[in-house]
């Protein structure tokens, strides 16, 4: 995978997903712009989350997943073909967890832990990312003081969007989340939604989410899924105000049965 | 509506006396069993207390902890006064005493002296055997959790490993000298008569002879090696998956690959978890007789297991004495009289000690790191 300057744009092509025997996912086909926010809502277990994890190819970790159908290009390359390198692939597609997973390390430690990873060594180089990593997840000026205690000190919102910085400090092209609010109080959520309004200057971020307010507030574009299809995908405006299909209309309205 | 009257209850509540019998017995049961561990423990203590520690300072008996074991004399000299001299200062005494008649005498082995050479014995088997046990097992218990395919085959494997901890030591104790003392593969240019199979290496003279290790401190290591291992396993497998799927997740997310996340991810954060068990493991170890009989374990030794070695590998092929196979050599292979109570109680008293100290320090540690390690 060649490193990208540019925020790449997703393209799915009606791609077909299982998990062993079941079909998760079917005859999805939709294109993500780069630079934008693309909210994906839709009830428990309607394969939103399966789609995320494609995108970065966690699902790899799970036996007897497997796209049978169809294709995911990112960037132009199509992210399942065997010559891609998966290990640089999750590089330059960062995830966040629903339930936040900060290391029992300090805070330093969390965000550096991918710098060391892909061999960085000068100390000064890894201060500097880690600064620069917090201050992207605006959580630089609460932690600067206490940078070595232990990440479990924080609170959820502030563990949150450490694993925030921690996934920008190896400078990945698109951010996938995964539910990110849904363990946290308003407040905490309202400072998540505003650093994934500024991080679109930068990155392509997909956010997952059932919380339908945070879709309307954050995302220009939503994708509305049903038990495995994509129903609906337009501009956010237009989906939440004039949505096309009825499903999505119940859906919105909480008038669904 | 309810009535709040009969929520007061006249005389006792029902099933009262059932109630206080079934608290009663199973009390009776547990105190039982306390009562017969602290008849077991007051006993050793009782008669082997007095052993190793005496009542003027420094309060122990260092003489039984450092010296050598040795044979007990018992005599009488001309006086009517009666000797008890392990065999060094009873060869001194008949030296100073050149001529003078001795009445009565007695001999008692193993039972005079002190037991260093158990001690160090047992210490070496532990030490090897922990190594080899926690490097297997633990590479072991890495495959099982994080590479294996979760299919029946895996879980066949697992229960055959679970198996391993059920068989009696003795077992282990026959193979291991069937495979470790007997047949395992040497490199020596004098392969000996027994050899099962010789393979020439074309490198000098050497051959690759199956002969087996002899009784060797590295054939009761490997023995008691192979016994612990499902123990390690086990233990080592759980403490790797109490480790939350987040850390993987999250490690892999950011672009690291398996053994990466693995070796930093999870190993460090079960690392405390797979010590602490295996230090429960060690004492087991410790407390074997039957793997090492045939094995590694010798009833009399003059030497301490690296002194008068050609070469310092050749420590690893010496056999040593061990702690519980003094005991049971003390308890099985000589007649118990006043003589050898010392040495037998002693003995117990001092293994009971170093087993309790390693139960109590894989607590104390278990306790420390799980309140340092929390998630």
């Amino acid at each position: 995978m060649p490193s990208l300057s540019q925020p790449p744009s997703i393209d799915v092509h009606d791609m077909h997903f299982s998990y062993g025997d079941a079909c998760a996912l079917k005859s999805i086909t939709l294109a993500i712009p780069e630079n934008r926010v693309t909210a994906m809502i839709g009830p428990s277990g309607c394969g939103k989350s399966t789609l995320l994890r494609c995108f970065n190819r966690m699902n790899d970790e799970i036996p007897g997943a497997r796209v049978t159908h169809g294709s995911i290009h990112i960037g132009g390359i199509e992210i399942h073909h065997p010559s891609v390198d998966v290990v640089k692939l999750r590089r330059n597609v960062g995830m966040i967890f629903q339930k936040s997973n900060p290391f029992p390390r300090s805070i330093h430690d969390n965000v550096a832990f991918g710098l060391q990873l892909h061999g960085s060594q000068n100390r000064d180089l890894i201060a500097e990312s880690v600064e620069s990593a917090l201050r992207s997840a605006a959580l630089w000026d609460e932690v600067k003081d206490r940078l070595h205690d232990s990440a479990l000190g924080l609170s959820g919102g502030q563990q949150q969007r450490l694993c925030i910085a921690r996934s920008l400090a190896v400078k990945p092209r698109i951010l996938l989340m995964d539910e990110p609010c849904s363990a946290l109080d308003p407040i905490a959520t309202a400072k998540i939604e505003d650093l994934v309004r500024t991080l679109k200057e930068q990155y392509t971020l997909i956010i997952v989410t059932h919380n339908m307010q945070q879709a309307s507030r954050i995302s220009d574009h939503t994708a509305f899924f049903y038990l495995g299809e994509l129903i609906e995908f337009s501009d956010t405006l237009k989906l939440f105000s004039n949505p096309s299909n009825p499903l999505t209309e119940n859906y919105i309205r909480g008038t669904f049965s | 509506m309810l009535n709040p009257q009969s929520l007061i209850r006249k005389g006792l509540p029902k099933g009262h006396f059932k109630d206080r019998l079934v608290r009663v017995l199973l009390g009776a049961t547990t105190y039982f069993i306390v009562l017969i561990a602290a008849l077991l423990f007051a006993k050793i203590i009782k008669d082997g207390a007095p052993v190793l520690f005496t009542s003027q300072a420094p309060y122990v008996d260092l003489g039984f902890l450092l010296d050598k074991n040795q044979t007990l004399h018992v005599f009488d000299d001309a006086q009517g006064v009666r000797h008890q001299l392990p065999a060094s200062a009873y060869n001194d005494y008949l030296k100073q005493h050149e001529g003078a008649p001795i009445y009565n005498p007695q001999t008692f082995s193993y039972s005079g002296g002190g037991i260093v050479g158990p001690i160090v014995g047992t210490a070496l088997l532990t030490i090897g055997s922990m190594i080899l046990a926690l490097f297997f097992g633990v590479c072991a218990a890495i495959y099982l959790s994080e590479y294996a395919k979760q299919n029946p085959f895996i879980h066949a494997v697992r229960l055959a490993i679970l198996n391993l901890a059920g068989i009696p030591s003795i077992v282990f104790g026959l193979f291991g000298f069937a495979v470790f003392v007997l047949a395992v593969p040497v490199i020596t240019s004098t392969p000996s008569d027994r050899s099962l199979l010789t393979l020439p290496l074309f490198i000098g003279d050497y051959m690759l002879s199956f002969q087996g290790w002899n009784s060797s401190l590295m054939a009761g290591c490997a023995t008691l090696a192979c016994m612990i291992l499902p123990v390690i396993i086990t233990a080592s497998e759980e403490s790797l998956r109490a480790v939350p799927q987040g850390f993987r997740d999250a490690s892999l997310a950011m672009g690291a690959t398996r053994w990466q996340t693995i070796r930093k991810c999870v190993l460090p954060f079960s690392l405390p978890g797979i010590l602490t068990s295996s230090l429960l493991a060690i004492t087991r170890v410790a407390g074997e007789t039957a793997p090492i009989m045939f094995t590694a374990a010798v009833a009399a030794k003059d030497d301490l297991p690296w002194e008068s070695l050609a070469h310092p590998f050749d420590l690893l092929s010496s056999q040593v004495q061990a702690l519980p196979y003094h005991i049971y050599t003390l308890a099985a292979r000589i007649p118990a009289s006043e003589y050898t109570r010392r040495a037998q109680y002693g003995s117990v008293f001092v293994f009971l000690i170093l087993v309790m100290a390693l139960s109590l320090g894989s607590m104390v540690l278990r306790a420390k790191l799980r309140a340092k390690l929390k998630w």
